[in-house]
């Protein structure tokens, strides 16, 4: 208990210090835990309107979270008595990436998938935002037909979409554009070709994004418009010079959204594989999990470089 | 005398309209091509110079539909599960972003930057895990397996919902909380009969854009509910086999699904959402513009 106190005076004193007021206070002040009685009972008022998440938190998010690792590098035997594991190591991962038939395509058709698509969609949504900006008669009929999709969007019904063929919109390779650009070396073929492909998912899935945009452009204010205007820039330079850094910190926002959003889609071929193969007899729950974390992973890494290229770094925001 | 700038601004706003009428069009194609779909007879179908007129309106693609997806039971279990899911998962996210936004509590920016983390664990990490969980107590199939993690503030995109509490309980003067905390109200009180009130809009964009997402979700829940409670996206996932079941085809092919089947069907499932969407359609999109996320 001595040493209980010892050690919370310790760290209230370092708390202390870093803060630079750092009032000399008496003995009993530093004796007591932590907290104020006034500030402990408002805490832990606080924690109780807290708990309900907390609580969830716990239970629904990290704790399965542990466990799916543990999951993953386990061997599981289902008994009447309930879960076996044994540890093996990372068997599953190398069996997913090596051995699998399935795995290593519906993963690469997935990341491309989101890879592509991301980029697309904020762009899209920030050219439809641009758009929608202004006032002109209209404006909420356009805003409302444009968000639309956000609220029918679902694994189920974009799949019977593109099976029933109702999101292709123009049939592209009946036009010689499309026999043209097919000729055209690969890396800059294959993203023109994903948007005569998928035009209409890209914008489906630009809802949320647009209206985020929107309200960010309309942030940016009158008296910074006029001014450019009045120094005569273009609309050209003032998307370039204005809006695009004052919306910089949305454009990341949106794209982490974006990815986030695509990557649980159910419609998504990792996903399906995630659920198929989960009792997999030999492999019961274990395959799976390790399939899901190279998933995850995989997101994480993207999610990683999304941040660092549009994150506001100090050297360059300075001047 | 027309000035040269005022062409100029003619002939932007004609160009505005054209873009925004063309990628319009694009938007609302695919629920057109479905509607115009929906009502071929096979005969239209297959023919190829029928393209957006049918012969005939041919409603036996939606009493098919109606019967395969149990349209009517169907519905209404859809309704009421998540509008259970909705309202729990409401409830708790304004609890947990009232705590944070009014309360001085210690960890408080570490519980903040986990609430947000959440949103970036994806749902299939913890899939698994969940199911093993809900199994060993009987629960995979029950309703219980998504409302607990709703009522607990860990269901879709609850993040989100957390986020925009706290902003909007974090906006409003503490003096209101601070004059009936003075008059005798408890803590609880002050939440009910201040805190709440004031953030109606908070509430009813948590409302809309949970009952939307929960609606659509079909991963999660999809596993945890199992065969026995079936919301419509779930049932027009299994359309083609289940449709298969109730109609046996014959030789002829009289009874073989066709695109005109599977598109009455999928209209079906997302009209209800479309009609929310009719009357609330301000709600929703006032709703992204005032969540705040803009602001930070």
């Amino acid at each position: 208990m001595r040493e209980m106190s010892h050690f919370r005076s310790n760290l209230l004193s370092r708390r202390q210090k870093k803060a630079a007021a750092g009032a000399k206070c008496s003995t009993d002040e530093v004796r007591r835990p932590w907290l104020s009685s006034m500030q402990a009972k408002e805490a832990v008022s606080g924690y109780l309107f807290f708990l309900p998440w907390l609580a969830g938190f716990l239970i629904f998010t990290i704790y399965p979270f542990v466990y799916s690792v543990l999951l993953s590098f386990s061997e599981v035997i289902l008994s009447p008595a309930g879960i076996k594991r044994s540890f093996i190591g990372l068997k599953w991962y190398r069996e997913a990436l090596t051995a699998d038939a399935t795995y290593p395509v519906s993963l690469l058709d997935t990341l491309r998938f989101i890879v592509l698509s991301t980029p697309m969609i904020t762009v899209a949504a920030l050219l439809l935002a641009l758009l929608l900006n202004g006032r002109f008669r209209g404006r909420t009929f356009f805003r409302a037909v444009f968000f639309f999709p956000v609220i029918i969007i679902s694994g189920p019904v974009i799949a019977e979409l593109l099976s029933t063929k109702a999101a292709v919109v123009i049939n592209p390779s009946d036009y010689a554009v499309y026999e043209f650009v097919r000729t055209l070396p690969g890396f800059l073929s294959m993203p023109l070709l994903y948007i005569f492909d998928n035009i209409v998912l890209i914008l489906w899935f630009s809802g949320v994004q647009v209206i985020i945009f929107l309200a960010g452009i309309q942030k940016i204010g009158q008296p910074i418009r006029e001014a450019a205007s009045i120094d005569g820039a273009s609309a050209w330079q003032m998307f370039w010079k204005i809006y695009l850094p004052f919306l910089k910190p949305l454009v990341l926002l949106n794209t982490i959204y974006t990815i986030v959003m695509l990557s649980g889609f159910s419609s998504n071929a990792v996903n399906g594989e995630i659920v198929n193969k989960m009792t997999l007899t030999g492999k019961v729950y274990g395959y799976s999990s390790a399939m899901s974390w190279i998933y995850f992973i995989l997101l994480i890494i993207l999610l990683g470089i999304t941040y660092l290229i549009f994150s506001e770094r100090k050297g360059r925001a300075g001047y | 005398m027309i000035s040269r700038r005022r062409i100029r601004v003619f002939a932007g706003l004609q160009l505005r309209y054209f873009l925004l009428i063309g990628i319009g069009l694009v938007f609302l194609y695919p629920v057109a091509y479905m509607l115009v779909n929906s009502a071929k007879s096979l005969p239209d179908l297959v023919n190829p110079t029928i393209e957006w007129i049918p012969s005939t309106l041919y409603l036996d693609n939606y009493s098919r539909a109606l019967k395969v997806l149990d349209y009517r039971h169907t519905l209404i279990v859809t309704v009421l599960l998540v509008a259970m899911e909705t309202l729990l998962q409401t409830f708790s996210c304004s609890l947990a972003g009232y705590a944070l936004a009014r309360y001085r509590m210690p960890f408080k920016r570490f519980w903040m930057a986990m609430v947000v983390i959440t949103f970036l664990i994806p749902s299939h990490v913890t899939l698994i895990p969940k199911y093993i969980m809900f199994s060993s107590y009987q629960l995979v199939g029950s309703p219980l397996s998504v409302l607990l993690p709703a009522s607990l503030g860990q269901g879709i995109n609850s993040t989100v919902f957390v986020l925009i509490f706290y902003q909007f309980f974090s906006s409003y003067p503490r003096s209101f909380d601070e004059a009936a905390q003075i008059d005798g109200a408890g803590r609880l009180r002050v939440f009910f009969r201040i805190a709440l009130p004031v953030c109606v809009p908070a509430i009813v964009v948590s409302l809309l854009f949970s009952f939307v997402w929960f609606w659509n979700e079909t991963y999660t829940s999809g596993l945890l509910l199992g065969s026995g409670l079936r919301t419509l996206p779930m049932k027009l996932q299994s359309f083609v086999e289940e449709y298969s079941r109730s109609f046996s085809s014959g030789s002829d092919g009289v009874n073989r699904i066709n695109e005109s089947i599977r598109s009455a069907a999928t209209l079906l499932v997302i009209t209800p959402l479309l009609m929310l969407y009719l009357v609330m359609q301000r709600y929703f999109i006032e709703g992204v513009e005032s969540s705040g996320i803009t602001g930070e």
